[in-house]
């Protein structure tokens, strides 16, 4: 172990984590000792976790307040739903499919990543924060309003309503407004949820530990500082917000095709589900890749488990919430902590 | 270390609400455990969800409630042939990877019938589920035509677009209008679904459709601008295709602007009579097509409503009704079909499917009620007018 | 004719969206964070109007006073156990604590006053103003509404200049820890903001309720981020900026419904907010801060 490096042990602590959840759910699973509640989580706390660990690389690594994360989730969600709708017949593979459908949606997502980037980021602070909102919201909004339908003559498309889209007796609505795209195939599972967690951890870590990753987090401690020895801040701002938006985008994939209704609330693509992505980021350590993971499994995990306590569960989440957050982040907590001598021991066991 | 820390912290706080709250419930705090616990094989276990919390709770909450009378009133009668329903119902929060969280709650708690979703986005996202479960589901509200794609899954309510074309056919029939203005939700399927199939159907009717206008779930508190351009397009008539929340802002912000058109509106305006402190006076004269009155003479929804009222201190709206109308359909299916709680989810799925479009209800939505293999529901709709702060049968 | 109504009752929706931003860009100005928590503290507020007034029949004065007190003494309760803890970390955790109230307080009305929608009584009397031959009109709740920000944005601005106190908070928020060297209570300032910023979301709650008479426990969600919109629209942090945002996004959000469509009204609202952060970064009325090495 002493030839690796500290970052390289700490980067395969947090493989072995993911990785021994796997095998361990392989196993509840094998046995039938799992409920159905966590089998069906098991896709969503996938999309979580790439959500967290995405926006960690623009909230921590790059250091922006980004609020339209479910912007992004949500242009890989439809443009993937979209793809896998109308190529149903086409592409007969479910694998194939799933696979290319996932190249749309991360696509889709980093390009609208850079074409928001390009205005945003020469913004700074809340600025940049309300802005990357007012976007989430403007695509949440237009999807709302689109019209999408196929008929032997070719793809139609309104922003009126299903009877303006002008089709042909055969013609099948795709994307029907706030109604919503349905019927998309369930591809996802939860190996491919985990593949895809592994490879977003990948994409992550190795970008922060790279040359362009040092850079990028020379921008987030001293702009100034940073331009002043060559850095071109616009190149590695830019880089980072996109491949953050194109992950989100792959998050959107695993939902969309986890689902068979698919429609654009408030509730799955508005600012609070941005927000919530960020409780995740935050609670878990701003930087943190571990922390975000674990942080986005518990706080997904938490209202499920709480269920049997009724009508005052989202009042015992949002106390909990405020607990956590208090013991995470107060500085007497923790100056308590410290000084506490088993944990402190422990602490240092991790740092070495 | 410090994440694990704050795990173990949420851990132990959830453990401890947990106690906390189950106290709670043998207070009788908690209307939710009312669900009596019985034994596998005894009882039928019928399962709900729907929104408790968030924007659409209104609607969750009156389905819970409404199932909760029809289930305590059968299981005084005797239960459904000798057996007893143990009934839980599960917070969705209005979207549906929650709704999938709710189902498998449930089918972990043993359910053998779903009552739900409330809301169309969850009942489509759970009739997937359930189809592959082979367990017969009965949606009170969710009325989009996705909700009953799949073969086990029937209706309560009207389905959107029938709702849209009856509604246009009544106001050409009556000759209600010249000029109609449709206001409506274009974030909301319900209402978008309606307002579509009126729009369409009024091109065979004698009035016209002179403006159609939207909202959406961020600009619903100011409707002045859709209001003012209904008024300069001389529209006659305003069809609310809506919710009774955004309706009575509506016929408010019309009040103040002196703009006194002939309202109408679908199901879900039922319950504008009850908004706590409303003036009444402003809902005057508006139509409502809709399968259930709160104020209705008959024994059944009297007897209904007087329960509703005492147990939960409100009027119940179309929603309580839908849901007690769905439980006593399971009855009527159980029945038909004679199944037996012991027999597996899948053995009483395929033979309720069966006995469903066999079966004819009467309920306080409707008389007569029965379905299609489709899913959807025959029942005619009731016109009514608000009268003196009441509804008047027309 | 049809301009100029559209355009009156896109003051209206703004002077609401203008008062709930005074409390935000107070907040934000002094102690540095985003509080979400604003729009439920409205909510409260709003309910306790609506207690005070319509189910116990008292005057609309004494229930506003009441929902004063009551939101005063939240806000400064919800700072010192959720804000205050977390004071000299990143803003960002503050943030958190503050969605986390935000939940919590939607919960706790949900539980306390159910679902259902009250319809609230306007405390407003003041008939509404026809211009033109009735073809105009300007309710009375517009003009309460209006009124109230302009004597709010003095009182303010006059607060902030003249009294001790408030120089104090204008110290904190150029630099607390210079503030704190220089013998400023910090917490008892950023308590004092607080107090403030819920006793102006008490009012604003009043105004908007009167305005909108629907009350539910989401009610002071979605003004509350779109008083955060406008708020960062005229430059958040600034008092006059606030009232300016306010009323802009208010007529922005109308005549787009009015003359491009009512169903992407949202969409352009946000895309000329993003057009005015970029050509203004800081907003309208915002300063530019220099940066320092």
């Amino acid at each position: 172990m002493r030839k690796l490096s500290k970052t390289t042990v700490n980067n395969l602590i947090t493989y072995g984590i993911v990785i021994f959840a796997y095998i361990l759910v392989q196993i509840l699973l094998a046995t039938g000792s799992l409920s159905s509640l966590l089998e069906g989580l098991l896709v969503p706390l996938c999309t979580y976790v790439i959500l967290a660990v995405s926006l960690n690389l623009t909230v921590g690594v790059l250091g922006e307040l980004s609020l339209g994360h479910a912007g992004f989730m949500c242009v890989g969600a439809f443009s993937s739903a979209f793809f896998s709708v109308s190529m149903q017949e086409a592409i007969a593979s479910d694998g194939l499919r799933f696979f290319l459908a996932l190249l749309v949606g991360a696509v889709c997502a980093g390009l609208f990543g850079i074409l928001i980037g390009i205005p945003v980021l020469r913004l700074r602070g809340d600025y940049l924060a309300i802005v990357t909102l007012a976007f989430g919201e403007i695509i949440k909004n237009i999807i709302n309003a689109m019209y999408v339908g196929r008929d032997s003559s070719g793809f139609h498309f309104s922003m009126k309503d299903t009877t303006s889209l002008g089709m042909a007796e055969d013609g099948q609505v795709i994307l029907k407004g706030p109604q919503g795209i349905t019927g998309t195939p369930g591809d996802s599972n939860f190996t491919i949820g985990v593949i895809l967690v592994l490879i977003t951890v990948f994409i992550v870590l190795n970008l922060v530990h790279s040359r362009a990753g040092r850079a990028i987090m020379a921008i987030r401690d001293n702009r100034i500082a940073a331009e002043s020895v060559g850095i071109n801040i616009t190149k590695y701002k830019m880089m980072a917000f996109a491949i953050s938006a194109a992950l989100a985008g792959v998050a959107g994939v695993l939902y969309a095709h986890n689902l068979s209704s698919l429609t654009a609330t408030s509730r799955n693509f508005g600012y609070n589900q941005s927000i919530m992505i960020l409780v995740f980021v935050v609670l878990g350590g701003m930087g943190n890749i571990r922390g975000s993971i674990i942080s986005a499994v518990v706080l997904t995990l938490l209202p499920e488990m709480i269920r049997g306590v009724g009508d005052y569960r989202m009042l015992i989440y949002s106390v909990v919430l405020i607990a956590m957050m208090i013991f995470n982040w107060s500085p007497k907590i923790k100056n308590w902590r410290e000084a506490h001598p088993l944990l402190k021991r422990r602490k240092r066991g991790e740092e070495a | 270390m410090k994440k694990a820390v704050s795990m173990f912290l949420a851990l132990a706080l959830m453990a401890a609400s947990l106690t906390a709250c189950g106290s709670n419930e043998n207070g009788g705090n908690n209307q939710q455990s009312a669900g009596t616990e019985g034994e596998a094989g005894e009882t039928f276990f019928i399962g709900g969800i729907g929104p408790e919390t968030g924007e659409n709770s209104i609607y969750g909450l009156a389905v819970r409630n409404g199932a909760q009378i029809a289930v305590d009133e059968i299981n005084e009668a005797g239960g459904i042939n000798g057996y007893q329903i143990a009934y839980d119902f599960q917070d969705d929060e209005g979207d549906a990877e929650k709704a999938i969280n709710a189902y498998n709650t449930l089918k972990d708690w043993g359910m053998q019938m779903l009552m739900g979703a409330v809301t169309t986005t969850p009942s489509v996202a759970v009739a997937d589920k359930t189809a592959e479960d082979g367990m017969l589901q009965i949606t009170p509200s969710g009325s989009s035509l996705d909700c009953v794609k799949n073969d086990n899954v029937f209706q309560v309510c009207f389905t959107d677009p029938n709702q849209g074309i009856e509604s246009a056919k009544y106001v050409g029939e009556a000759g209600l209008a010249q000029k109609v203005a449709v206001i409506y939700n274009s974030q909301d399927s319900y209402s978008s679904g309606i307002a579509e199939a009126f729009i369409a159907e009024a091109e065979n009717q004698p009035f016209e459709v002179v403006v159609s206008e939207a909202f959406t779930n961020d600009t619903k508190t100011d409707f002045t601008v859709q209001l003012q351009k209904a008024r300069d397009a001389g529209a006659d008539m305003v069809f609310l295709p809506i919710y009774y929340q955004e309706a009575s802002l509506i016929l408010q912000q019309a009040d103040s602007m002196g703009y006194d058109p002939l309202f109408c509106g679908g199901d879900g305006m039922d319950g504008i009579l009850g908004v706590d402190n409303f003036d009444t006076s402003l809902a005057e004269g508006m139509i409502l097509l809709t399968p259930f009155i709160a104020d209705a003479e008959d024994e059944l929804t009297q007897n209904f409503v007087t329960e509703y009222q005492e147990r939960y201190d409100e009027v119940p709206n179309q929603f309580a009704a839908d849901a007690y109308d769905a439980i006593y359909i399971f009855k009527a299916a159980i029945e038909q079909a004679n199944v037996t709680p012991d027999m597996s989810v899948e053995e009483i799925g395929t033979a309720l499917k069966a006995a469903m479009t066999e079966i004819t209800v009467d309920g306080l939505t409707g008389e007569g009620m029965t379905w299609e293999a489709g899913g959807t529901v025959n029942k005619t709709p009731r016109a009514v007018k608000i009268v003196d702060g009441a509804y008047q049968e027309m | 004719m049809g301009f100029l109504s559209y355009l009156i009752s896109g003051i209206s929706l703004g002077s609401v969206y203008a008062i709930i931003a005074l409390g935000y860009t107070m907040v934000y100005g002094i102690a540095k964070m985003l509080n979400f928590a604003h729009g439920d503290v409205i909510m409260i507020g709003s309910y306790v109007v609506f207690c005070a007034v319509s189910v116990m029949g008292m005057p609309p004065g004494i229930g506003i006073l009441i929902a004063v007190v009551v939101c005063t003494v939240l806000g400064v309760v919800i700072e010192r156990i959720a804000y205050k803890p977390l004071r000299g970390t990143s803003p960002l955790a503050v943030l958190i604590t503050a969605i986390g109230v935000s939940y919590f307080l939607q919960n706790a009305a949900l539980l306390i006053f159910g679902a259902g929608a009250k319809s609230f009584t306007s405390v407003v009397n003041i008939p509404a103003l026809k211009l033109a031959g009735g073809a105009l009109s300007i309710s009375g709740e517009t003009m309460v509404t209006i009124g109230a920000c302009i004597v709010i944005v003095i009182a303010l601005s006059c607060f902030v200049k003249f009294t001790k106190s408030g120089r104090a908070m204008l110290a904190v928020s150029e630099d607390r820890q210079a503030a704190q060297l220089m013998g400023i209570n910090v917490n008892g300032t950023i308590a004092l903001t607080f107090a403030i910023g819920s006793a102006l979301a008490a009012i604003a709650g009043v105004l908007l309720c009167s305005a909108y008479p629907n009350l539910t426990p989401y009610t002071g969600s979605m003004p509350g981020i779109k008083a955060f919109t406008a708020a960062v629209f005229g430059g958040i942090g600034s008092i006059p900026g606030a009232m300016i945002g306010g009323i802009l996004l208010g007529v922005i959000e109308n005549l787009s419904k009015a003359y491009i469509s009512t169903q992407l009204s949202d969409a352009i609202v946000f895309a000329v907010l993003i057009v005015v952060l970029l050509v203004k970064p800081t907003g309208i009325l915002g300063k530019k801060v220099s940066e320092k090495v």
